[in-house]
């Protein structure tokens, strides 16, 4: 019922779309206008202000045509869909943190990384770029190398558990790009860490 | 030569010098003021003296006193000269005089200058002519002379050809004077590579601000700087002409491009690539293929540096559970581990003369420079109770060193002697500083 309105909405206006588009390219006669008006002025401004109106309906019908194609969805697809959207977010704000001058995974990384993989498998298009990080302690160097560690080691994970290493890619950032800002062991251990990014 | 109009540059710039008097044809050890392998050697007590002006205008007066500071600063510079105080003179040779006919060496003497340096400034249009004099007051005699013709704009430039000519004397060594020094700064919005003359004069950016570039290491020609960069969204090695600001990339395999450092003779570079899967160091050709890879553990192998002699390259590896640096030789290929106090050793740097090796060790949240001998003996502390020191660079003389401390809160640029003393900030800007690499000696 709902579905049958909104199409006859659509053809109403795309109707009246198509009928004002029509008036507006008849040019208008010359003995329309008094003979002390430029009637190539006057055309110029109305067919800028006909332009403006046909833009604005055509907004308005392209989004009534969105919102059409939302309500051709189930209640159950539409929570589907909100769901996998979700799953997105969650993927992408999954940190996963390393102790100090170490690159193995904790339990609770492992636990992370399971829900990571189980993600990739089910969105087989996606390819992963897994940012490794470090605290401020220690040496730039070291730590660059420590970062390509740690997302290396996330890669490993992700692998074991059935992801096509084709799909993964690591970058290591050393101390350069810190996640909050401070010299005490809470920034410190929120700085260890591997990030994740979608390309 | 290319090399040394490049580095000396502007234009048509031409430094005339010849060889002003006769030197008394003395071998060197006639005047063996400083011995620098004695590590309780005293400083020279020298008197720099205001140039004479020979040509009589305002501008010359003022030309004579910014090269007696240039000098004065320079020599003092080196750790190896005590500056005597201006207000102690008895003469000013300036007035009096400055050459061996008119020095009073007695009144030198009494001030207790073992040294003593006189010159004369001359500017005719836009030339300048500068001449310098070396005494020996004990001896009664001049110990060399110079003069040098350029532009009033080459007047530094002129001052330190003599600081270098005096110190290849003293030592036997080209001193820094004609080195630059590399090193990190952040910008408003990253990372650059910027360089100083040796003295932290001149600080120019190389690289641009908003990238995150790092690790500088000066090619052994004086002129070319393989940095790290992530110019293309991750860590590849690029090059860059000091002065040209030509920038070619040089290696970007999949994964990490980082640390790299140049053979001794300038054919390849050794850097750390991560594109097999774990971080190993690799011997790269000068066109960026790999020529071999020099490490295989599992776990971090980072850092990489060549002995002066290009037989052996001292590291960090994480292999044994902390970061600590080893010594590979590149003959038998064998690897053996150098430091064993400490956990967290890293930024090895061999010493010019390849007898020793400075480095940096963290303890808590602490860092400090350490120097050992390449036999792993003789372990000696060069900074303590000063935050973070990091990064040890040694000058080509193997004189000084150059590393990047926290002690004044945000992290500089700093400098000390060899051996720890003096320990003073080089570099003074905006935002912190670190990774500094010191140059070779160009252009002599």
């Amino acid at each position: 019922m709902k579905k049958s309105i909104s199409f006859g909405l659509l053809l109403v206006l795309v109707m009246s779309l198509t009928m004002f588009a029509s008036c507006a390219k008849r040019p208008p006669e010359p003995e329309d206008y008094p003979p002390d008006e430029q009637p190539m002025d006057i055309r110029t401004g109305e067919r800028a202000e006909i332009e403006a109106e046909l833009e604005r309906q055509r907004r308005i019908a392209e989004e009534e045509l969105e919102g059409f194609r939302d309500r051709d969805l189930t209640p159950d697809e539409e929570a589907a869909r909100v769901a996998k959207e979700m799953d997105r977010e969650a993927f992408l704000e999954s940190t996963v943190y390393f102790a100090f001058d170490n690159s193995s995974l904790t339990t609770e990384a492992r636990e992370t990384l399971l829900r990571q993989a189980r993600w990739l498998k089910e969105n087989g298009d996606a390819t992963v770029i897994i940012e490794g990080h470090c605290d401020n302690r220690g040496t730039e160097e070291y730590n660059l190398a420590l970062g390509s560690r740690r997302a290396q080691s996330v890669k490993d994970f992700l692998v074991n558990a059935g992801v096509e290493p084709s799909r993964i890619v690591t970058i290591s950032y050393g101390e350069e790009r810190p996640a909050v800002q401070g010299d005490n062991e809470e920034a410190w251990a929120k700085n260890r860490r591997a990030e994740f990014r979608l390309r | 030569m290319n090399r040394r109009t490049t580095f000396f540059s502007p234009g048509f710039f031409l430094l005339c010098l010849f060889l002003l008097f006769s030197y008394s044809g003395k071998a060197l050890a006639d005047y063996d003021y400083i011995n620098i392998s004695d590590p309780f050697h005293r400083k020279v007590p020298i008197a720099v003296t205001v140039p004479a002006s020979l040509s009589d205008d305002a501008e010359t007066g003022l030309l004579a006193e910014q090269a007696a500071d240039i000098l004065g600063r320079s020599l003092a510079f080196t750790g190896y000269f005590n500056l005597i105080d201006k207000r102690a003179f008895l003469d000013a040779p300036g007035e009096q005089g400055i050459t061996a006919r008119e020095v009073n060496f007695g009144n030198w003497r009494d001030v207790g200058a073992h040294l003593l340096v006189t010159g004369g400034v001359r500017l005719e249009g836009r030339v300048l002519q500068m001449e310098f004099r070396l005494f020996d007051p004990f001896r009664q005699e001049l110990v060399f002379g110079k003069r040098y013709t350029g532009e009033a704009s080459d007047l530094r430039r002129m001052v330190l050809r003599f600081c270098d000519e005096m110190i290849y004397r003293m030592t036997g060594d080209w001193g820094v004077f004609n080195t630059r020094i590399a090193f990190v700064s952040e910008t408003e919005s990253g990372k650059a590579v910027y360089i100083s003359d040796f003295d932290g004069e001149n600080v120019r950016r190389i690289t641009p601000a908003d990238d995150i570039a790092l690790t500088p290491a000066w090619c052994p020609d004086g002129q070319r700087i393989a940095y790290t960069s992530y110019a293309a969204d991750k860590p590849d090695i690029y090059i860059r002409y000091a002065d040209s600001g030509e920038n070619e990339l040089f290696s970007n395999f999949e994964g990490l491009n980082i640390t790299p450092a140049w053979k001794p003779d300038g054919s390849g570079l050794a850097a750390t690539l991560s594109f097999e899967g774990d971080e190993e160091i690799y011997l790269l050709t000068p066109d960026g293929n790999v020529d071999k890879r020099l490490t295989n553990s599992w776990g971090v192998d980072v850092s990489p540096g060549f002995s002066p002699d290009g037989k052996k390259m001292a590291f960090v590896s994480g292999r044994a559970g902390s970061p600590q640096v080893y010594i590979l030789n590149l003959e038998t290929m064998r690897t053996r581990r150098l430091t064993f106090e400490g956990r967290y050793n890293t930024q090895p740097e061999w010493s010019p003369r390849g007898d020793r090796i400075a480095y940096s060790s963290m303890s808590d949240g602490q860092s400090d420079i350490y120097v050992i001998n390449a036999d792993g003996s003789g372990l000696r502390r060069l900074t303590r109770d000063s935050g973070r020191n990091e990064s040890p660079s040694w000058s080509p003389d193997g004189n000084l060193i150059v590393f990047s401390s926290t002690r004044d809160g945000g992290s500089d640029i700093y400098v000390m002697n060899a051996l720890g003393g003096e320990q003073r900030k080089l570099i003074d800007m905006p935002g912190n500083q670190s990774l500094p690499d010191w140059s070779p000696v160009t252009g002599q």
